[in-house]
C-alpha cells in the first residue's frame, strides 16, 4: 500500500452515484414534475441552472475553508483543494450565467436582465472569481502566490453572502421576481425532482473535484518520478505557472 | 501599537504633503471624469438617482487611482522591510494605511463634491440633506479605504498591480456602490427626501465585515 | 409531455445543452490527459529499463575487473 494520500480512491463509485442521481433527477424533472403554471414549459430550466448556481456558490465557501486551513497549517494541498475548487465553481458558474441568460431569453425576451437579484450577484461573484487566475499568475514565488492566493480566497468567500444581501436589498420592492426559487412554495413534485437534481449536480461536483485532483497528483507523482529515474537533467523546467504544484515528499 | 500607528501614519501624511503625488491626482482626475460623464451622458444637469450615480462612479474611480499607489512606495523603498524587522503588531500597517487611504478620500471629496455640484448639479441640497450625505460618504469611504488596503497591498506584490486593483477592488466594492448610490439618491433628487436607514445599516455592516477580514488576513500579506 | 412540443422547447434544450456541453469538454480534457500520462509512464518505464540494463552491465564489468 502506498503511504501517500490518494485523491482518486472511490472514484469509481462517484462516478456511478452521478450518473444515476442527475439522470434520475432530469428525468423526475421532465416526466414526473408538472408543467408551472405560470411559465410552462421552459420553467424547466430550472432544475439545471439553479443547482448549478447553488453548488457552484457552496464550491466557492469550500474552497475559502481550504483556503484558511492553508494559511494555517501552511500545507500546500490545502492550497490545491482550493485551486481546484474554484476552477471547477468558476466552470459551473459561466453555465449558470448562460443558462440564466437563456432563461431570461425565453421569460422576458432579452438575454439580460437586472431584475433577478440572484443573477446579477452571481455576475459579480463571477467577476471576483475571474482574478483568481490571473492573480495566481501574477506572482512569481510558489509560496507567496499561494499564500496570496489563499488569502484572495478567503476574503471572496466572505465576500459572497455579504453580495447576495446587499443586491438582493437593491431591488426594489414593487418588482415581481422573475424566476420561482426553490424558497417559494413549491408543490411537492417539482421539491423532489429539484433536490435529486440538486444531489446529483453536487455529486457531479465532488466527482470532477477528485477527478482534478487525482490528475494534478498524478502528474507530479510522474514528475517525481522521471526526476528519480533520469535526474535532473530529465525533467523540463515548469516555468511560471498559476497552478500550485505538489512537492513530492508527502 | 497606538505609537506605532500614529508614527506609520505620520510618516505617510507627512510624504504626501512634501511630494504630493496621490491626492493631487486623485482630485484633477475626478474633476476630468465629470467633465467626461457631461460629454458621456449628454446632459447639463442630473439629479436623483442619475446624480448619485455619477457621483459615486467619479468617486470610486478616484480612489481605484489611489489604492494602486498606496504600497508602492513602501515596497519600492524598502520601508516595508524596515517595518517587517521592527517588533510591532503587523496590525499597525493595516490600520495606518486605511486611515491614510481614507484622509485621502476625504480630502478629493472636498474638491470633488463640490465640484460636482457646480458642474452637474440641478437641485442644492439643504443643510440636513448636506449632513446625511457627509455620513454616508464616511461610512462608505470607510469600505473602500478598508478594501483598499487590502487589495493594495495584495497587488504591489505582484507584477500587473495596476491592472489588477481596479480588477480586484471593483467587484469587491458593488455593495458599497449599491448602498451608497441607493443612500444619496433621495438626497440629490429635485424635492430632497431622507436617507433610507436600510443602506448605512449595509454600508455598517459592511464596514465591520471588512474590517474584521482585513484584521484578520492581513498578516498573511505583509509577510516576507 | 404532449404530442407537439411546446414553444419554448429550443430554450429549455439549448440550456441542459450547455451543461451537457461543460461536462463533455471536462471529459475531453481528461481523456487528453491521460493518453499524456499512459504515454509519459510508458517512456518512464522504458527509462527504467534502461537504468536496470545499465546497472546489470556495470556489476557485470566490476566481476570482469576483479577477476
Amino acid at each position: 500500500m502506498t503511504s501517500q494520500l490518494l485523491y482518486g480512491t472511490r472514484l469509481r463509485a462517484l462516478s456511478l452515484l452521478t450518473a444515476v442521481t442527475l439522470t434520475a433527477g432530469f428525468a423526475l424533472a421532465f416526466f414526473y414534475a408538472p408543467m408551472d403554471a405560470d411559465q410552462g414549459f421552459m420553467q424547466k430550466i430550472f432544475y439545471v441552472h439553479v443547482p448549478m448556481a447553488i453548488v457552484a456558490l457552496c464550491g466557492f465557501v469550500f474552497a475559502g475553508i481550504m483556503a484558511i486551513q492553508h494559511l494555517r497549517t501552511r500545507d500546500a494541498r490545502y492550497d490545491l483543494r482550493s485551486y481546484v475548487a474554484i476552477h471547477l465553481s468558476l466552470i459551473l458558474g459561466a453555465g449558470v450565467l448562460i443558462t440564466g441568460s437563456i432563461w431570461a431569453k425565453a421569460s422576458w425576451g432579452h438575454w439580460w436582465v437586472w431584475d433577478e437579484p440572484t443573477l446579477v450577484s452571481f455576475l459579480v461573484v463571477f467577476l471576483l472569481y475571474a482574478t483568481y487566475q490571473p492573480l495566481r499568475f501574477s506572482i512569481e514565488d510558489p509560496e507567496r502566490q499561494a499564500r496570496y492566493a489563499s488569502v484572495f480566497a478567503v476574503v471572496a468567500g466572505a465576500f459572497v453572502p455579504l453580495n447576495f444581501l446587499a443586491v438582493r436589498m437593491a431591488q426594489s420592492y414593487t418588482h415581481p421576481r422573475v424566476f420561482a426559487t426553490a424558497d417559494g412554495g413549491l408543490p411537492d413534485k417539482m421539491k423532489l425532482a429539484f433536490v435529486v437534481c440538486l444531489l446529483g449536480m453536487s455529486a457531479l461536483y465532488v466527482t470532477l473535484w477528485k477527478y482534478e485532483m487525482a490528475s494534478k497528483h498524478t502528474s507530479a507523482q510522474l514528475r517525481s518520478l522521471r526526476r528519480k529515474l533520469g535526474g535532473d537533467e530529465a525533467v523540463t523546467p515548469t516555468g511560471r505557472s498559476a497552478a500550485p504544484s505538489l512537492g513530492t515528499s508527502q | 501599537m497606538r505609537r506605532a500607528v500614529s508614527a506609520l501614519l505620520r510618516k505617510d501624511l507627512q510624504l504626501e504633503l512634501r511630494a504630493p503625488q496621490a491626492v493631487p491626482a486623485m482630485a484633477l482626475f475626478s474633476i476630468t471624469t465629470l467633465v467626461v460623464f457631461h460629454f458621456a451622458i449628454q446632459r447639463g444637469q442630473v439629479e436623483g438617482d442619475l446624480a448619485a450615480g455619477v457621483l459615486w462612479v467619479t468617486l470610486l474611480f478616484a480612489a481605484m487611482l489611489g489604492t494602486s499607489r498606496l504600497f508602492v512606495a513602501d515596497h519600492e523603498e524598502g520601508g516595508l522591510d524596515g517595518f517587517l524587522l521592527a517588533p510591532v503588531d503587523r496590525t499597525a500597517l493595516l490600520v495606518a494605511k486605511a486611515i491614510s487611504m481614507f484622509s485621502y478620500l476625504v480630502v478629493v471629496e472636498i474638491v470633488a463634491v463640490p465640484a460636482f455640484a457646480i458642474m452637474l448639479l440641478g437641485p442644492t441640497p439643504g443643510a440636513g440633506a448636506l449632513a446625511q450625505l457627509v455620513l454616508v460618504l464616511v461610512l462608505a469611504d470607510a469600505g473602500v479605504a478598508l478594501v483598499g488596503t487590502m487589495v493594495g497591498a495584495l497587488a504591489v506584490q505582484t507584477r500587473a498591480r495596476d491592472l489588477l486593483v481596479p480588477l480586484l477592488a471593483l467587484p469587491l466594492l458593488i455593495p458599497v456602490v449599491i448602498a451608497a448610490a441607493k443612500a444619496t439618491t433621495p438626497l440629490l433628487a429635485a424635492s430632497a427626501g431622507d436617507v433610507e436607514a436600510r443602506w448605512l445599516l449595509i454600508l455598517g455592516l459592511y464596514d465591520l465585515v471588512f474590517g474584521l477580514l482585513a484584521y484578520a488576513v492581513f498578516d498573511f500579506l505583509v509577510e516576507d | 409531455m404532449t404530442d407537439t412540443l411546446p414553444d419554448n422547447t429550443g430554450y429549455v434544450a439549448a440550456a441542459y445543452l450547455v451543461f451537457f456541453a461543460l461536462v463533455l469538454i471536462y471529459v475531453v480534457i481528461m481523456a487528453a490527459k491521460l493518453s499524456r500520462f499512459e504515454r509519459e509512464l510508458s517512456e518512464l518505464n522504458d527509462l527504467a529499463d534502461r537504468r536496470l540494463a545499465q546497472d546489470d552491465e556495470e556489476s557485470r564489468e566490476h566481476e570482469a575487473v576483479r577477476t
